[in-house]
């Protein structure tokens, strides 16, 4: 019996292994692989927005957990919504939050990353990854990422620029919309958001 | 300029009759504060995002670099007042030998040559003075032209602005065009900040103001605030 438990570990263990790379170590790498190919992308650089939320779409999405940062987002409004309303509201905030990420990256000319040593113990499922942006003449911009260990990998369910975090600044926002217009309300805003967005390029 | 920060808080008093009853408590003053916003706006796409695009454009990015540079080494003096006020005497003292280099062998500040040496620079002003001496931040507050802020920090402005070097440069035509760059320049650095704001937010205003009392919190605190508390976290993220 203790062979087989052993033998199935063992057969196991790489598969585990590749999931799970440290948060650290997955965040220094999806930043540099980003980050080389928008310099290498010709089409990127010059301005080509439907390009790089592509990039963002293959490299970046996987590591996110797009439900927990809604649900952190809309706090107790979210045990309130109906599965098929979470799904929507999901979709509509990922939307969001991909454009603003990169108009965000569309910013990016060249600044330095510095990858703080990761503060955690090894049984952990739940730390912040540390990154700062180093710029001339300028406070160094720390760049947070609040990630949980989940079955499917680390996943990044927070991020905080400067002290500031993204999903904390979207929850007076979305209870105050949810006060007046209910849930659905906030799916439409957001909707609109979206489509208004899409109409402007 | 110095009349900014109290004429600010005078109107925001006299405003507070127009609360709603629903309002932000951190935001008394949302009507009024809007009406600020809204004026802001005015000047900004009038004036200020147009200059700044201008210059952005025009200023080879090396050069837009020195100013800054300039700057924020005049800055760093009352950066250094601040840190030492708050009992953050070695970081103080890194600040003025941030000036003493940059200033020497950056020749003038216009090389930040104390970055490049390891002394990073600080972010520090009177309104984080007195919240670090525990004065509580008060309503927020918009000013006219210079926005976001609380009672806390706008007291705080006022007195930034009195004790700014740049004030003392005669003759005042220098003084004037010295401001007016400084502030190009900031604006300028704020254009991509300004961009990325409106593609974030459902609605501006309290996108902003959300984000700039997180973000004040946080400088007070040097980066190391207490976490904030989700009370209402829902119980099991992961249920569908």
């Amino acid at each position: 019996m203790r062979t087989i438990t052993l033998v199935a570990g063992l057969l196991i263990a790489p598969l585990v292994l590749a999931q799970a790379q440290a948060p650290d170590v997955l965040v220094k790498n999806v930043t540099t692989e980003v980050v080389d190919l928008i310099s290498k992308d010709k089409d990127i650089r010059a301005g080509d927005r439907g390009k790089l939320i592509q990039l963002i779409e293959a490299k970046v999405l996987p590591h996110f957990n797009f439900q927990s940062m809604t649900a952190l987002a809309m706090g107790a409004s979210w045990n309130k919504a109906s599965p098929e309303q979470k799904r929507q509201l999901t979709e509509e905030f990922k939307t969001l939050l991909v454009r603003t990420y990169a108009s965000a990256l569309a910013a990016y000319s060249e600044q330095r990353f510095e990858y703080r040593p990761l503060r955690a113990k090894p049984t952990d499922t739940d730390v912040t990854v540390q990154v700062r942006v180093i710029q001339s003449g300028a406070q160094p911009v720390p760049i947070d990422y609040s990630m949980e260990k989940t079955s499917g990998g680390w996943k990044v369910y927070d991020v905080m620029v400067g002290g500031v975090s993204l999903v904390a600044n979207y929850r007076t926002e979305f209870n105050g919309t949810v006060r007046n217009s209910g849930i659905d309300g906030l799916l439409k805003n957001l909707q609109s958001k979206n489509r208004a967005v899409t109409e402007k390029k | 300029m110095k009349w900014y920060g109290s004429a600010g808080l005078a109107l925001a008093l006299l405003a507070g009759c127009a609360t709603s009853p629903d309002a932000d408590p951190r935001d008394p003053f949302e009507p009024f504060n809007r009406a600020v916003y809204k004026f802001n706006d005015v000047v900004d796409e009038a004036v200020a995002r147009p200059v700044a695009t201008a210059y952005r454009d025009a200023v080879h990015v090396q050069i837009r670099d020195r100013v800054r540079n300039f700057f924020s080494n005049i800055g760093d003096v009352f950066i250094g007042v601040n840190n030492v006020l708050q009992g953050k005497f070695f970081e103080g003292f890194e600040d003025f030998m941030r000036v003493t280099f940059n200033s020497t062998l950056g020749i003038f500040g216009i090389h930040d040559v104390a970055s490049d040496m390891g002394i990073e620079k600080h972010n520090e002003d009177f309104g984080q003075t007195f919240g670090r001496w525990g004065a509580v931040e008060g309503p927020y507050l918009v000013l006219p032209i210079f926005g976001s802020s609380t009672v806390r920090d706008g007291l705080g402005f006022a007195l930034d602005v009195y004790t700014d070097p740049l004030e003392g440069v005669r003759p005042i035509n220098v003084r004037n065009s010295l401001a007016a760059l400084r502030l190009t320049g900031t604006r300028a650095d704020l254009l991509d900040a300004s961009r990325i704001l409106e593609q974030a937010a459902l609605d501006r205003y309290v996108f902003q103001r959300d984000a700039y009392l997180q973000r004040r919190r946080s400088l007070v605190y040097d980066g190391r605030p207490p976490r904030p508390r989700y009370d209402d976290e829902p119980v099991n993220r992961e249920s569908r």
